[in-house]
């Protein structure tokens, strides 16, 4: 196919990041590629501008794609040449240095420029600005100010935003003396409201910095160079240099002058094109979306990965619709978090708020509809990570408020991310220290997904991935980037699992192989295979088309792997019961196959270790029992005590509803394994309140059903689901959960996670109150599949692949 | 390749189901040998070199492998490691008009 020419203007972190999200998507087959960018260098983070300013990062630090980057991937960069103008007619891109560019498809990410307001006396005679006069803004600005500095006195930066107090923090590490002159009536008028912005006043004072509020600045002074401001309240003060930081404008001129619609930015759609030319784009700070022109890096990474998707045809469906704004901020190492509005919008707004001026806290939380809508934590922002996550997903929040703003009665905090020294070991499972993953966020992988592939931490048990997630955000300072692949069900089809099932549906796709090549373009994913696999057959129960090597190894040949690459042989003991007949049986088979370990499992079973693949067959005729399923992301097992049978406590007959729950759920295939426990006394001795789901008797003939219960690497209590007085209602109520996290949870994430997800007053509407009235369905799915059940152990006479038990085939000579 | 190639005739294509691998014994060496869905044959070493797992056993995705006991995982094409940090022996493989898999050992 020939290639197209796409031509980006601009090289920031807009421009660079769209093309990195189009060389992901196999742009480079499709594009050649070219990019216009004003500065003479690679493409940097201008967030850590102000750490350059401090001293804390040097500029070599601070580039995301340096030279080579370019070179590497085939891009042609016209490093400090400006494009002069768009010639749509003619389709090609003039740049001031003569330079033409014809385009195919036309990205604009000219970003924005520093807000200059109406100051006089800004210029000389020659319309430069007079020297001591800055903005902040690129990298020859910090480099500037850094330079004019040393050795003077009194600096003023007008502004009282994020971008002015870090300037001024930054050059207060010169040992000048800094005021922060403000129009606003308090600091960070965007994200903090009057008594926040109040507290950070009195802290940031206490840093050694003058903060003048509601001052408008009417003329700077000075002759030849800066000697001090002039206000409109007929004060002056004395100043050696200022600096402006006053907010962006859009730089729009070049989009405005080849009659592309622009208001405060150019004007696109939600695929990020131009709402008058269909090859032009536009990302990032030039770009006004739904009437929004935003600054911050978060949204700019989303409109990059939507422009991305379309321009490369990868997903034709992909749209933007605007982003909420929540970020974690340090201004002089003052830690706060925004999220939304910093004011209530309306009267049913309900208000949640905390003050401790003392101490420098302040929390204050904007709730409409049970939803998060706005917020702001100042000081003590230990609840940021959960309350972020709630309000960018919108999801309920628990009734009690306090333990919004607070962790009650929990363990003291842990030790901060910063405190935490190098070689403190966050993975436990694959020891991976922090300096490793910090390394590698300094290498590029800034999203906690790339850093874990890289690192492998988190890729074990799990249970250290917040804290991976955490150590990668604080790592970036603020340049984190999601990994879209987060919400997909699984990473290599780019789909939500609402969204997945909904094509598989429509299109009747019915096989692993099927899904790759309608919904991902025909490229396989391994780590996707099992999942795609556990998901097809929940939806086609009955006529899914199995393709074996959409299974893990485990899958393959019915047992689990173990380390040497032998497998372990678990058989069938519903409720754990057993008899003398069949340990008989499972003893001789043992000492046939010269098992080298028999072991009792937590699950009640026997399990026979270290067996070659090739003796699977083979064991289980003999044994002549079916599957325990002990491999698989599958129903598993429950367990139970001895109930009523003999204890003297029991209340209720656990055994038989053990047994009972197994002959219904037995192979049932889920999101992640599912073991279960009844109990036949609230004494619990089969550990029924921390399984995916439990049964525990109480007196008076009835089942608590306890859901979302774990032990293992997380350990969880579960959450009553309900009250019920029969075996049929507790199988009813669990085999009813079961479907509904099947349907709904993503692949992996055990019923812990997906009850706590989806919340525990939920799941009880649904699936006892039938709220949403798909009850009778889920129990119908739930039978179809149980109908299909066959013991695959079976294969032991009819092997669905060829060599499917053989561990070595030799060769014929 | 050097004068001392050999090629070793491990067996017909169909003994692999497609998208999945199977070791061969050739002569001392273990010799992994996949196909992919789309028909391609590859040759590695048998086990990986992390923690010895057996990769006929891994998941196969295009050319990408992944080890069944800890997911490194591999580029069947050139044995480059992209999860891990040590690589793979490739062995040139290819089928004959019989449908045979031949292994160029050596």
């Amino acid at each position: 196919m020939q290639k197209r020419n796409l031509v980006v203007i601009g090289n920031g972190m807009a421009g660079a990041r769209a093309v990195e999200e189009i060389l992901a998507r196999g742009g480079a087959e499709q594009f050649e590629i070219s990019m216009f960018g004003d500065e003479p260098y690679g493409n940097y983070n201008r967030i850590l501008l102000s750490n350059v300013l401090n001293g804390s990062q040097s500029e070599s630090e601070i580039y995301l794609n340096p030279l080579d980057w370019y070179r590497e991937n085939g891009i042609t960069l016209h490093a400090g040449v400006q494009a002069d103008s768009i010639l749509r007619k003619s389709k090609c891109v003039l740049g001031c240095d003569g330079t033409i560019e014809a385009y195919d498809k036309l990205i604009v990410a000219t970003g924005s420029r520093a807000h200059i307001p109406p100051i006089s006396g800004l210029t000389l005679e020659n319309r430069q600005y007079k020297p001591g006069l800055f903005v902040f803004r690129t990298l020859e600005d910090c480099r500037e100010i850094a330079e004019y500095a040393r050795e003077r006195g009194r600096a003023a930066v007008i502004g009282g935003g994020l971008l002015g107090l870090e300037a001024a923090r930054g050059l207060q590490n010169f040992g000048v003396a800094v005021d922060v002159i403000h129009l606003g009536p308090h600091l960070m008028g965007q994200q903090l409201d009057a008594p926040a912005g109040a507290i950070l006043k009195a802290s940031i004072e206490k840093l050694g910095i003058g903060i003048h509020l509601s001052k408008n600045t009417m003329a700077v002074l000075g002759e030849d160079r800066v000697t001090g401001l002039a206000f409109s309240d007929g004060t002056t003060l004395a100043y050696d240099m200022v600096v402006i930081a006053t907010g962006i404008t859009p730089n729009a001129e070049i989009a405005k002058r080849c009659g592309l619609k622009v208001e405060r930015a150019i004007m696109v759609d939600d695929h990020m094109r131009s709402v008058d030319d269909p090859d032009i784009y536009a990302v990032g700070e030039c770009a006004q979306h739904d009437g929004r022109v935003y600054g911050l890096v978060s949204p700019l990474w989303e409109q990059a990965k939507v422009l991305a998707d379309q321009i490369t045809g990868r997903n034709p469906n992909a749209e933007y619709h605007g982003s909420k704004i929540a970020t974690k901020l340090k201004v002089m190492g003052i830690e706060m978090a925004s999220l939304g509005v910093p004011e209530p919008q309306d009267e049913r707004d309900e208000i949640v708020q905390f003050t401790e001026p003392k101490k420098g806290t302040y929390k204050k939380l904007i709730i409409r509809d049970g939803r998060l809508t706005g917020g702001i934590l100042l000081g003590d922002i230990g609840k940021a990570a959960y309350l972020m996550q709630a309000f960018d997903r919108g999801t309920p929040l628990p009734e009690d408020r306090l333990a919004l703003l607070f962790d009650i009665g929990a363990p003291a905090k842990k030790v901060s991310l910063e405190e935490m020294p190098a070689d403190a070991q966050i993975c436990n499972c694959n020891g991976v220290s922090k300096g490793a993953i910090v390394g590698c966020v300094k290498r590029g992988k800034r999203s906690p997904k790339a850093a874990m592939d890289a690192t492998r931490a988190g890729t074990g048990c799990g249970s250290c991935k917040s804290t991976v997630t955490e150590l990668v955000e604080w790592a970036c300072g603020g340049a984190v980037e999601e990994d879209p692949s987060v919400h997909y069900y699984v990473p290599g089809v780019p789909l939500t699992k609402p969204e997945l099932i909904r094509a598989c549906r429509e299109q009747n796709l019915k096989s692993v192989s099927a899904v790759f090549e309608v919904l991902a373009g025909g490229i396989e994913d391994a780590a996707s295979k099992p999942g795609l696999a556990s998901l097809l057959n929940t939806i086609w129960p009955g006529e899914y088309e199995d393709q074996r090597d959409a299974r893990f190894i485990n899958d393959r040949v019915h047992a689990n792997i173990q380390k040497d690459g032998t497998f372990s042989v678990i058989p069938q003991i519903p409720g754990g019961v057993t008899s003398p007949e069949q340990l008989r049986r499972i003893a001789d088979v043992a000492e046939k196959y010269q098992v080298p370990m028999v072991k009792l499992t937590g699950g009640q079973r026997i399990d026979l270790l270290g067996v070659r693949k090739d003796d699977l067959p083979k064991m289980w005729r003999d044994l002549d029992m079916p599957s325990g399923y002990a491999y698989a992301k599958r129903y598993r097992t429950c367990k139970s005590c001895v109930g009523t049978e003999f204890c003297r406590f029991g209340l209720g007959d656990s055994t038989s509803l053990a047994i009972k729950i197994e002959r219904e759920l037995q192979g049932l295939d889920s999101p992640a394994k599912l073991k279960l426990a009844t109990a036949g006394c609230p004494r619990n001795c089969s550990e029924a309140m921390v399984k995916d789901a439990g049964a525990v008797a109480v007196e008076g003939g009835k089942w608590e059903i306890y859901v979302g219960g774990a032990a293992g690497a997380h350990v969880r209590k579960g959450d009553l689901l309900c009250v019920v007085d029969s075996h049929e209602a507790v199988i009813q109520y669990i085999g009813r959960f079961i479907q509904y996290y099947r349907e709904n949870a993503k692949y992996l994430e055990r019923t812990y996670g997906f009850v706590q997800r989806i919340g525990i007053e939920k799941i009880r509407a649904v699936v006892v109150e039938d709220s949403e009235g798909i009850a009778a369905r889920l129990d119908e799915e739930l039978q179809k599949t149980s109908a299909a059940y066959r013991d695959p152990w079976k294969e032991a006479f009819l092997p669905a692949t060829p060599n499917q038990f053989a561990s070595l085939l030799p060769v014929i000579q | 390749m050097t004068d001392t190639t050999t090629e070793v005739m491990v067996g017909p294509v169909d003994e692999i189901p497609l998208g999945e691998g199977r070791t061969f014994a050739v002569g001392d060496e273990r010799v992994a040998v996949f196909r992919t869905r789309s028909g391609q044959l590859f040759a590695v070493q048998a086990e990986c070199p992390h923690k010895r797992g057996p990769l006929a056993d891994g998941l196969l995705g295009g050319t990408t492998l992944i080890c069944p006991l800890h997911s490194w995982k591999f580029d069947l094409r050139s044995g480059e490691a992209l999860m891990g940090d040590c690589g793979l022996r490739t062995y040139a493989v290819r089928a004959d008009e019989a449908g045979q898999i031949i292994v160029s050992m050596g």
